[in-house]
């Protein structure tokens, strides 16, 4: 277990060292919601309407920016080599790295989206279920991610290739990300269900992305 | 224990590397691979490892740890040294000492550099980054090396120590397995001499 921590603590420690991970996504974040209202035009009435669809679609666009950094860095300088000869199993490996990359971009990310939510004019009762939602949300966007992000390892700016593979893999997480908000504002469907289908959808994810991914890992290194 | 292999081949991108390689190394062995460049050292010490696949043939590993994978009872040195640039050179062997166990400090002493304890890797030479990544070894108790090309930018002394530190391994009882052009004062006890795809494994002979 001390490896796993190990992991995970030295990946968060380069990627706030390094920074470029969470504050550019984060930034990324900042600059689609506010350039929305722009192309939308000033109505609050429509921006308060679409406000949580369009925070979840920028929500994704940004945690799909920071997806190809996943395992790259390491499969890069060969500490993939070596952690694929170590005593934890390459699937532990993927979960300890995918919990300090969702520590380090997917969590300012949630903690950003109320701030932004102002900007949209966001209904004041939706703040904490968009809150909910994210953080139950993200961790799926995160393990689903890294499935296209090792899948693509070998691939020389394999990013965007990432994005047309995990996109459609990231529609269920959305429907029911912005019905379980909607359902608060606009009723009459309660939270509950589309809160509960979201949470599944982020353990059935982090069950099926590790395994996914240490095979693609596996598959690279070869 | 015993590293046995039988009739090992390898096919990389639709391309047979080498097929047919049978060869051996017992505790206290030393067996050097050579051949020209591309004729498959580097892929034979990455299918030790178990990075690549075996496309046929048997790999054993005879009295070792059943509960562990080969590649697990392994130190793979490869061309890369896998250090962090951000990371002073402790915090990087710290990283790998709670990985395989090991005292990071004793590990920068061995291939002297404490000195360099606290500067970020990025900064370090190309040898001395050779360095922090063999420093690894020191690491663990892993009873099969695999060095590729280990002494790829190491000066002299730094060679010295690699050879000792290689001869030491051996004189333990474990087994190193390198593909270098350069003895390093390393008594190896078997050759495996790569050619067009085949391999002639036989006792040491010195350098070709």
């Amino acid at each position: 277990m001390s490896a796993f921590w190990a992991l995970m603590m030295r990946d968060i420690r380069l990627a706030v060292r390094q920074g470029g991970g969470g504050g550019m996504a984060v930034g990324f974040f900042l600059i689609v919601v506010s350039i929305l209202p722009l192309g939308v035009g000033p109505d609050l009435n429509l921006l308060s309407r679409i406000a949580p669809g369009l925070l979840w679609v920028a929500l994704l666009l940004s945690v799909l920016l920071s997806l190809d950094r996943i395992f790259h860095a390491d499969y890069e300088d060969g500490t993939l080599d070596l952690l694929a000869t170590g005593p934890l199993p390459l699937q532990l490996v993927v979960i300890a790295k995918m919990l300090a990359h969702w520590v380090t971009t997917g969590l300012p990310l949630v903690i950003a989206a109320p701030v932004l939510g102002i900007l949209l004019n966001l209904d004041p009762a939706a703040f904490v279920p968009m809150t909910l939602t994210m953080l139950a949300g993200t961790p799926a966007l995160n393990f689903l991610g890294a499935i296209g992000a090792a899948i693509t390892l070998g691939v020389r700016r394999g990013g965007l290739l990432v994005s047309l593979m995990v996109m459609p893999l990231y529609v269920p997480v959305l429907i029911f990300g912005v019905g379980a908000v909607n359902a608060v504002i606009t009723g009459p469907a309660p939270f509950g269900p589309p809160f509960l289908v979201l949470i599944a959808l982020t353990l059935i994810s982090a069950v099926i992305s590790p395994v996914a991914a240490a095979a693609a890992i596996r598959m690279n290194l070869d | 224990m015993q590293l046995r292999a039988e009739n090992l081949e390898c096919v990389r991108g639709g391309r047979k590397v080498f097929s047919g390689l049978s060869f051996g190394c017992a505790d206290g062995e030393g067996l050097l691979l050579t051949g020209h460049n591309g004729c498959g050292k580097s892929s034979l010490l990455r299918q030790i490892a178990g990075l690549v696949r075996l496309a046929g043939g048997d790999l054993v590993l005879e009295g070792g740890d059943p509960e562990l994978t080969i590649g697990q009872q392994t130190h793979y040195a490869g061309h890369l040294d896998a250090l962090k640039p951000p990371l002073t050179a402790h915090e990087n062997l710290q990283f790998w000492a709670q990985i395989y166990g090991g005292d990071a400090d004793e590990a920068l002493a061995g291939f002297g550099l404490t000195h360099l304890r606290d500067i970020p890797a990025g900064l370090l030479s190309a040898g001395q980054k050779r360095r922090l990544g063999l420093a690894r070894l020191f690491l663990g108790n892993r009873p099969i090396w695999l060095l590729d090309e280990p002494s790829v930018s190491l000066d002299k002394a730094s060679c010295d120590v690699l050879g000792d530190l290689m001869r030491a391994h051996m004189g333990r009882g474990g087994m190193v397995i390198a593909a270098t052009h350069v003895t390093l004062g390393v008594a190896f006890t078997h050759q495996l001499e790569m050619h067009r795809g085949q391999g002639v494994f036989k006792r040491f002979e010195g350098m070709p």
